[in-house]
């Protein structure tokens, strides 16, 4: 079922009555997501875009048997709002606001401790384009139409950057299993190494992208990790070459402050672990191909 | 964002740190009153700017009368100040600290830095103070403690306790110390602070613990919740280029190459930049426009780029998701024509009705050179780059 969403995942959106909610609530109903209502506290009871507002995501959750939550509630209240999912029993949370300080975060991810494992929520995001798996379902911000339904995994920090690489590979007909936006912040919800464990065990993926960018541990510790037990091949790709050192790139997260976070140290940690490296951000296409390829006459 | 040394020392002073006393100064005439105000018989003069490593760039002075203050002051004042870590343009010294001279018998080091790995803060400290973190790292490894704070309940006294004997201090100190190091970790969480260091944490010939250097930045997600924090901005530490990006809520950081770039997306933003290098050209900035980008937006982002004087190509690239090719489009003729564009643009659309925009560029009639794909957009500008630059020699 690719990973974290399919066509019959029931989805809510927290901030729904809003501009942005709206606008793309309405773009994730056209493209097959299960959208099975909304929350913004003080509307409950009425109808938005034909489903039902609710004024808790514990009501929603009730009445919908909603599993999914997509947050486009503003930064100030965004961290409230992910808590409110955790604790109505929602599974999956993808949270697109950015701004969201990293105090919030800190907290946030404190809080998803207080439940037990199997019961706990997972979060994706936040300052993220979000979750797709192509021809089935979408639970973010992205272009469905660049997206060809298939069997390799995309994981990345950046939106835009995804897209890059969804498109470069669709133009060779190369599609997707699930593509997931783990978003630019230095605290998220998901890492890198957590979609890794979710595309390895997946059927429907044979192969993994991994876009990193400079800043943090993260890209480096999935790289360990995918040594020592991923079977599949991982491929990446880290922005930021020419970035200077202790410079926010935009992202909040994209800064180099320690030693092994630039992207020339990235890709070095990443070749040690026997990553496949793609070489500049328009290779993408190529080099998933050739590892395709390869696996092929593997087999 | 950053704050400067006295900024940072009067917030600490207020939550009960021991800080040296001084004043600030706008010119040499004010800095020696201070110094009256101050008392004692020696000082030190400190450039206020937003940089560590000031003492060897020559912006600390320690000063005996009123002569060597002034001729000091006004050495400083109005200069750039280049350190380590300004970059060569430097940073510009308008406001100075005096402050008493302190009689040291030890230096400590205590940071608190938001850890990505741990998401948490860390406080790191270390009896090997007076250097840079980088070099205690290097030379003095194993006197780092670090201890971790639970998000959930806070740091606990016993923590800040711990690192207090820890660094070998002397027992009548440690209640001191301890309560230094909690008061700093409550100014970090109360305010939202990225990183806190005091830098040298000095104990006196006579006994007490004085915060003698003090760096802090905050959280610039947090600043909607902290004005107090938000009018401690002071622009001119900062690269005018940013300030006016920033100002217009765009993304912008200045970098020293000649090919200005329009991007959506910080990561798509950064490839570009890393295309442009491996095509042989550099970029001069890096700069997301964001989502929702109307054609004003995009007009005002060529002004950021053409505010770099060093700027003599530009190049576009927009792969739309939530952006609309079209209105971008509109937006690059919009520049040519208000702004005027007098270097070549490269323009790259893909992604949500990227056709329209396209044909928008080709209707317009104006010299736009358009690429189709990343590699191509990041060639054809440093070809274009290349041959205004050898037309220019010539």
């Amino acid at each position: 079922m690719a990973i974290l969403l399919n066509r019959s995942t029931r989805v809510i959106v927290q901030g729904f009555t809003g501009k942005i909610g709206s606008f793309h609530a309405e773009d994730m109903k056209r493209y097959g997501s299960k959208l099975v209502g909304g929350v913004t506290p003080g509307k409950g009871g009425q109808k938005h875009l034909g489903l039902p507002v609710f004024n808790t995501v514990k009501g929603a959750v009730r009445e919908t048997r909603a599993e999914a939550s997509i947050v486009f509630v503003p930064p100030p209240f965004a961290a409230d709002s992910i808590m409110e999912a955790a604790d109505a029993g929602i599974k999956l949370c993808v949270c697109i606001t950015d701004g969201i300080p990293s105090q919030d975060m800190m907290q946030v991810k404190r809080y998803m401790l207080r439940y037990r494992y199997e019961d706990r929520m997972r979060l994706i995001g936040p300052n993220c384009a979000g979750v797709i798996t192509p021809g089935q379902a979408l639970m973010g911000i992205m272009p469905g139409s660049i997206y060809l339904p298939g069997r390799v995994g995309i994981v990345g920090r950046s939106g835009t950057l995804g897209y890059e690489a969804a498109s470069q590979m669709k133009a060779l007909g190369i599609g997707v299993s699930t593509s997931v936006g783990i978003g630019g912040d230095p605290i998220n919800g998901s890492s890198f190494k957590d979609m890794l464990k979710l595309f390895e065990q997946d059927d429907d993926t044979d192969a993994v992208v991994m876009i990193g960018e400079i800043g943090g541990p993260q890209e480096a510790e999935a790289a360990i990790w995918a040594r020592d037990n991923m079977r599949k091949p991982l491929i990446a790709y880290i922005a930021g070459l020419s970035a200077p050192k202790g410079r926010r790139m935009g992202h909040a997260g994209a800064i180099i402050s320690a030693f092994g976070e630039s992207a020339q140290e990235k890709v070095e940690i990443l070749k040690e672990a026997g990553v496949v490296i793609v070489p500049t951000p328009s290779s993408f296409g190529e080099v998933v191909a050739d590892t395709l390829a390869g696996m092929k006459k593997a087999a | 964002m950053d704050i400067h040394e006295y900024q940072a020392k009067e917030l600490l002073a207020r939550h009960g740190v021991h800080v040296p006393r001084g004043g600030l100064a706008y010119s040499p005439e004010q800095a020696t009153y201070r110094a009256r105000e101050i008392g004692g018989s020696k000082w030190v003069l400190k450039a206020q700017v937003h940089s560590g490593a000031r003492g060897k760039a020559g912006g600390i002075k320690l000063c005996a009368n009123d002569e060597e203050i002034s001729n000091a002051a006004e050495a400083m004042l109005g200069r750039k100040l280049v350190t380590q870590q300004t970059g060569p343009r430097g940073k510009l010294i308008s406001r100075l600290y005096l402050e008493e001279a302190v009689d040291i018998a030890q230096e400590l080091y205590v940071g608190f830095v938001l850890d990505r790995k741990e998401e948490r803060v860390m406080i790191v400290a270390s009896a090997a103070g007076g250097m840079e973190i980088e070099d205690i790292v290097e030379k003095a490894p194993d006197s780092i403690l670090r201890t971790s704070v639970d998000p959930g309940v806070g740091m606990q006294r016993f923590q800040a306790r711990e690192i207090a004997f820890g660094l070998g201090l002397d027992h009548n100190l440690i209640g001191k110390a301890t309560e230094t190091i909690f008061s700093c970790y409550q100014v970090f969480r109360d305010y939202d602070a990225s990183m806190l260091e005091i830098n040298p944490l000095v104990v006196t010939r006579d006994g007490n613990l004085i915060a003698l250097d003090a760096k802090m930045s905050f959280d610039e997600n947090a600043l909607f919740r902290r004005p107090e924090i938000s009018e401690l901005r002071d622009k001119s530490q900062e690269d005018p280029r940013e300030t006016f990006a920033s100002d217009r809520g765009l993304s912008y950081v200045g970098l020293d190459g000649n090919i200005g770039c329009i991007i959506n997306g910080a990561g798509l933003a950064m490839a570009t930049m890393d295309m442009i290098k491996i095509a042989g050209g550099e970029p001069a900035n890096f700069l997301d426009i964001g989502g929702g980008a109307s054609p004003e937006r995009v007009a005002k982002s060529f002004r950021a780029v053409l505010g770099d004087k060093n700027v003599e190509t530009i190049l576009v690239n927009i792969f739309a998701g939530i952006n609309r090719c079209d209105w971008v489009a509109e937006g690059v003729i919009k520049a040519i024509r208000e702004v005027g564009v007098n270097v070549p643009l490269v323009v790259r659309l893909s992604g949500t009705k990227a056709e329209e925009g396209r044909r928008i560029l080709a209707d317009s009639g104006e010299a736009v050179i358009v690429a189709d794909t990343l590699a191509e957009a990041a060639e054809k500008a440093v070809a274009a780059w290349r041959a205004a630059a050898k037309k220019k020699a010539a």
